[in-house]
């Protein structure tokens, strides 16, 4: 794809001058990637004649690297983010997935996720759940996309007792082991909680994704650093919710400031008995389950 | 599935979706396994240089030369890994010191200088020498690896037997330092259930040790087979002693981990169990079944002494299934340890690519390379302490 057609795509997604998430590692792919991704086009509704692209163009890449917006009205000093999940409450319709993937320029395929569903299922009579996410190829086979997100219907003829939905992202640890592992200090636990990556220093030897307990860090390959969740770090500096967040139809994604009494996560934390996920890593997260099955980890 | 990026594994069970690109692939088996003969060799080396133990006199500084050329290639591997090889340099200029990788730069720079210092120190006889008898061109060179001393004089040789010693004694834990801090590199993480155990430092030292004992011997063997001289029988005993102990040692500590893995049957030690049985299975048998294998004939070597031959081809057979022994136990460690899910519910099975940047083709020409090199180095500094190189020695002296 020419350098023109591939500005138009990002102008019709609107998802350029997203200036800050550079700095924060943001993935993007190439043209090669985008043009491969066919017949996706009407995903996020946009006229691209066939060539869609959730992801930031090369050029903005740069400049987001290069000269970052500053954030005027932000202190860090003064957040203390944090997310909860009310398994009860999600269906799986992975409208968060699409959300982060257009939102963050996430690379566009079934391999790399900043969030993602796993359905957990218990048939009648089993003792353990059968697991799958979105990313299973079953459900991309049957979606026939990458780039689509919906689980398939195989269940339909068996007899189910229990089902559940969990979604999943970074847990943007107390103790980070990413951050722990990582060699050059690309990656740091901001003031306000959350972890970032500065892609300039990042060399991509993928300690960190090896380090991570939850699987969240991948490697983005066109720019050869490592990539995660940063609960959407250009949207919660403005006072804005993450998409994931943002999109949720169910209210299952909760997200707000531990140091406002009345914001919603801090209410999430009181009103219920909340667990963490692989407690027994000592990585202390600050993601916060209600509802999750002992079979989730 | 059609998948648009490069390489993705596949898997049963269930496995987190970004585990399908298994991060660390064959260039991160074969950097244990270069900078393990690394240390093998060294250890040898020192045998004699910091023991006195004078069978080994004959290979010393052959063990020395081979250390050096292997270590020069030990960092390549990480450079092709890489994302933005470009910053390789990033750690070492601001290293985040909480990283056990961070100190990789430091470790390994300082285990060349010391490699590079011993080498001198132990051939700079040879090199004044040179420097006299040759001519042109390598003369020039030869004269520059003086760095302008010429004094071979009974008294100055000491003193570089002296400094020799004591660089090769710091040089011991160097390079167990080195290899254990590479054992820690996979040991310490405790996302993963295959690499998670105190005894991995260990481990990787005991098995570096025997893969350079193994090496030492096919390479003794073969140069000695070429330059059609009898292999010492001295250093073959002496060789087949330090496999023959190191071989035990790492089979217990390979054993007991395993052992533990499976007496403590935490929560997953069911697809522990199916890793074994299937991903890393071939794997598995050529680690275990070379390494029984060499156990049983160096055991009866040991008890019935052989000589001749008969000894030299045993022992050879021992020497190469060590080095396979242990390039498939590091494949098991790296890759196994991956394709070991994080949900402990899923396993993946890594399929390495023929040719790319990160492709059996380049492992294969990384690990070409300390040969290549190590050919080059003997012929600019033959190593051999034997009557054929004392006669070659008097020829070439004789001016």
């Amino acid at each position: 794809m020419i350098e023109q057609e591939k500005n138009e795509v990002t102008e019709n997604c609107g998802i350029s001058r997203r200036g800050f998430l550079g700095l924060l590692g943001a993935g993007a792919a190439t043209a090669a990637v985008v043009a491969s991704t066919e017949s996706d086009a009407s995903m996020l509704g946009h006229k691209s004649d066939k060539k869609m692209g959730f992801q930031q163009s090369e050029s903005q890449y740069e400049e987001a690297l290069n000269n970052p917006p500053k954030i005027p009205n932000y202190d860090w000093n003064k957040h203390r983010w944090s997310y909860g999940v009310d398994v009860d409450r999600c269906i799986g319709c992975l409208r968060c997935m699409e959300a982060c993937k257009a939102e963050n320029s996430v690379q566009e395929d079934a391999n790399h996720h900043r969030t993602w569903v796993e359905r957990y299922v218990y048939l009648e009579g089993q003792d353990e759940a059968i697991v799958d996410s979105s990313a299973d190829p079953k459900n991309i086979e049957n979606v026939g996309s990458e780039l689509h997100f919906r689980f398939d219907n195989r269940y339909e003829q068996e007899k189910v007792e229990k089902a559940f939905f969990v979604p999943k992202l970074c847990n943007q640890c107390d103790e980070p082991s990413c951050v722990q592992v990582c060699p050059t200090g690309a990656t740091f636990k901001a003031m306000d909680g959350v972890v970032l990556i500065d892609t300039k220093y990042c060399f991509g030897c993928q300690y960190c994704v090896q380090a991570c307990p939850y699987g969240v860090r991948s490697l983005n390959e066109q720019r050869g650093t490592a990539e995660k969740c940063n609960w959407c770090y250009h949207r919660i500096t403005k006072g804005l919710n993450p998409a994931c967040v943002e999109v949720c139809p169910t209210g299952s994604r909760v997200f707000g400031d531990l140091n406002d009494d009345n914001s919603p996560i801090s209410q999430f934390i009181r009103n219920n008995k909340v667990t963490v996920l692989k407690s027994e890593m000592g990585n202390k997260p600050n993601l916060y389950y209600v509802g999750a099955d002992k079979e989730v980890s | 599935m059609e998948s648009v990026f490069e390489h993705v594994s596949s898997y049963v069970g269930y496995v987190y979706p970004n585990e399908t690109e298994v991060p660390w692939t064959e260039l991160i088996v074969i950097y244990p396994y270069i900078t393990g003969l690394v240390a093998g060799a060294f250890v040898v080396s020192s045998l004699h240089h910091v023991f006195g133990i004078d069978r080994f006199k004959t290979i010393s500084r052959f063990a020395l030369l081979t250390a050096l050329c292997f270590m020069f290639f030990a960092p390549v591997p990480l450079l092709f890994h890489l994302g933005q090889p470009t910053r390789a340099f990033e750690p070492i200029i601001t290293p985040h010191w909480t990283s056990a990788m961070a100190a990789f730069g430091y470790v390994a720079s300082f285990y060349v200088c010391l490699l590079l210092l011993e080498v001198w120190f132990a051939f700079r006889e040879d090199i004044v020498r040179y420097s006299k008898s040759s001519k042109g061109f390598k003369q020039k060179i030869y004269q520059l690896l003086t760095l302008g001393s010429d004094d071979v004089s009974p008294k100055a040789l000491e003193i570089d037997h002296k400094i020799a010693r004591i660089l090769a004694m710091v040089g011991i834990p160097g390079a167990m330092g080195l290899h254990g801090y590479v054992g820690f590199v996979f040991g310490s993480l405790k996302t993963r259930e295959w690499w998670s155990s105190d005894l991995m430092p260990p481990i990787f030292l005991l098995s570096a040790v025997v893969s350079g004992v193994g090496l030492l011997i096919v390479l003794y063997i073969i140069t000695s087979k070429h330059r059609k001289v009898t292999p010492s029988h001295e250093a073959m005993v002496g060789l087949k002693q330090v496999l023959w102990a190191s071989l035990v040692i790492v089979l217990v500590f390979e054993g007991l981990e395993l052992l533990e893995m499976v007496y403590k049957a935490r929560e997953g030690i069911e697809t522990v169990m199916a890793l074994i049985r299937g991903p890393i299975w071939a794997g598995m048998t050529i680690q275990w079944g070379l390494s029984f294998f060499s156990l049983v004939v160096l055991s009866a070597m040991m008890i019935k002494n052989p000589t001749g031959k008969k000894f030299v081809g045993w022992l050879f057979a021992c020497g190469l299934a060590m080095m396979i022994a242990v390039l498939a136990m590091r494949w098991n460690v790296v890759i196994g340890g991956q394709e070991l899910s994080k949900t402990m519910k899923g396993l993946l099975t890594y399929h390495p690519l023929i040719v790319g940047r990160e492709s059996l083709m380049t492992v294969l020409m990384l690990f070409i390379a300390p040969f290549v090199t190590l050919y080059f180095a003997t012929q600019f500094l033959p190593p051999w302490d034997d009557s054929k190189s004392r006669a070659e020695g008097k020829h070439t002296s004789h001016h």
